[in-house]
């Protein structure tokens, strides 16, 4: 072999040990890498789905009021207009997350929290709200409503 | 007999001789010229954290992370332990100052443009801290798990759940599930009292480190109108005196604040009930909190919140890239643009924060 042949032999059997040592280095970072990345995510908790909720009896709920009932983990209001109807929506408002409230002098659904307004059918109707809020149906059985998602 | 205290210093000298330290600090100058009162603010912030450790660890003696005894822990804190009211509001009183200081101490070095070749890493360095700063603001906000704080994070990680791709699984990993619970106080709780502070120690080390290596910069125009006759005060004793009476002055103003502005503790965070009225942010985030308010919900067939919030990241990271945008400075030449902007953002800021604050 020429002075220059075994440079070049050389040259790639140190080239293949540089990738070795490169590949093995990397695959060692992986190996410690992924199970702390890992770790970072919380589990998914394994929920009860909740499909429908008693609410209360229908007197409790004066007219013109609204009241934020529990839906397993998420807050919903109820809301009694001055009529005498009642309805339900998700009571996290779409702009972000805050939870929103029935204003009286209004006759609205208000969120506090960047002052976005919904009528009481739910929809946005002023602020930074993107989206109208979650319809949920509400049963009336005798004396008891029940709040149940919709279909 | 050499007194004791000369003993020990020639002990130590012996074994890792202390001589070059002591005459590097002996030759150290502070110039002095119509903007030296700037230099303190870095001085006040360093011993606002100071105080933010010493205070944090005392609180650590009685916190209880958890939905059950956060709340609990601090009201006991403040009724039952002694001075513990005193050592809360401290607590909390420096952190607003210190958020305060460091953006005064931002300020001034931004319009001097200290930052300037070659003092880029330093405050790179300083601006990271500050975002740490507002990281420690908005865990610690949350640590008594009371009514403002509880909305105040769903509001914060819901904000960086909007950025497009990444913004989920930031939001999942902040909150430790899709919802702020009492996963999200123990994530908080370890942020603010491990995580944030060993990364601190290190931006701070890091900081301190070249500031005291490089000396204090001198603003641009100021060399040419003492014909290169420099006046100087040396730091060692005449500078750390100076530091360490405004210091006691910024401590007596602590105590004022916190026996006569106590800070309250409020409402336990009820996940099932409404957000209180008239609820919002700390003062420091109110600009921004402000201008959320202020773009429509859909612009651009976008999510005006998503606009806003990419405009405000891209717009910090500007201005921390400053030192390398920013050419004429590190030149050495005046550059107003560079003043037009600084202006442009304390106009900014205080304008909407006062608007935030007043609405």
């Amino acid at each position: 072999m020429t002075e220059n042949g075994t440079g070049q032999y050389e040259k790639s059997r140190r080239d293949f040990l540089k990738y070795i040592l490169g590949g093995s280095i990397i695959a060692w970072l992986a190996a410690v890498l992924y199970p702390v990345l890992a770790y970072l995510k919380p589990p998914k908790q394994g929920e009860v789905e909740v499909t429908s909720v008693k609410a209360g009896k229908v007197t409790t709920f004066a007219k013109d009021s609204g009241t934020i009932i529990r839906f397993g983990n998420k807050p919903v209001i109820l809301v009694r207009t001055s009529g005498g109807e009642l309805r339900a929506f998700s009571a996290t408002c779409t702009h972000l997350d805050c939870t929103v409230q029935y204003r009286k002098d209004m006759g609205l659904i208000w969120c506090a929290c960047h002052n976005g307004k919904y009528d009481l059918n739910g929809r946005n109707i002023s602020g930074p709200p993107p989206r109208p809020l979650d319809v949920y149906r509400v049963v009336i059985q005798g004396e008891d409503v029940f709040i149940s998602k919709s279909a | 007999m050499k007194p004791l205290w000369k003993r020990f210093y020639d002990w130590v000298d012996e074994r890792v001789q202390l001589g070059g330290l002591v005459e590097f600090m002996g030759k150290k100058y502070v110039p002095i010229h119509r903007h030296s009162v700037w230099y303190y603010f870095g001085g006040v912030s360093l011993f606002l954290f100071l105080i933010q450790v010493v205070t944090g660890i005392l609180l650590l003696l009685y916190y209880k992370a958890g939905e059950e005894y956060a709340f609990e822990s601090i009201q006991f804190l403040m009724s039952k332990v002694q001075f513990g009211w005193l050592i809360r509001s401290i607590h909390s009183w420096t952190a607003n100052l210190f958020i305060l200081t460091a953006m005064v101490h931002m300020f001034s070095v931004f319009f001097e443009k200290s930052y300037r070749k070659p003092r880029e890493i330093t405050w790179i360095t300083g601006m990271l801290m500050f975002f740490l700063a507002l990281g420690f603001g908005f865990s610690g906000y949350l640590l008594p798990w009371n009514e403002l704080a509880f909305f105040a994070t769903k509001v914060g990680t819901d904000i960086a759940g909007v950025i497009p791709v990444v913004g989920k699984p930031i939001m999942i990993f902040l909150r430790g599930g899709p919802e702020v619970t009492g996963a999200t106080l123990t994530r908080f709780f370890g942020f603010h009292v491990a995580v944030f502070p060993g990364i601190f120690t290190v931006l701070l080390g890091i900081h301190l480190v070249f500031v005291q290596r490089q000396g204090m910069s001198e603003p641009l125009h100021e060399p040419a109108e003492f014909e290169g006759k420099q006046k100087t005060m040396p730091f060692f004793p005449n500078f750390l005196l100076r530091d360490l009476l405004l210091w006691l002055i910024v401590l007596n103003l602590l105590a004022v604040l916190a026996v006569f502005f106590p800070w309250e503790l409020g409402v336990k965070a009820d996940p099932f009930a409404s957000a209180p009225a008239g609820i919002k942010p700390e003062w420091y985030f109110l600009f921004m909190f402000q201008t959320l308010k202020y773009i429509p919900a859909k612009l651009l067939s976008m999510d005006g919140e998503v606009l806003g919030i990419l405009l405000f990241a891209f717009a910090g990271l500007l201005w921390t890239l400053v030192p390398f945008w920013d050419r004429r400075s590190s030149r050495g030449e005046k550059s107003r643009f560079i003043n037009y902007i600084g202006l442009f953002v304390v106009l900014y800021v205080i304008v909407l924060t006062i608007i935030g604050w007043s609405t």
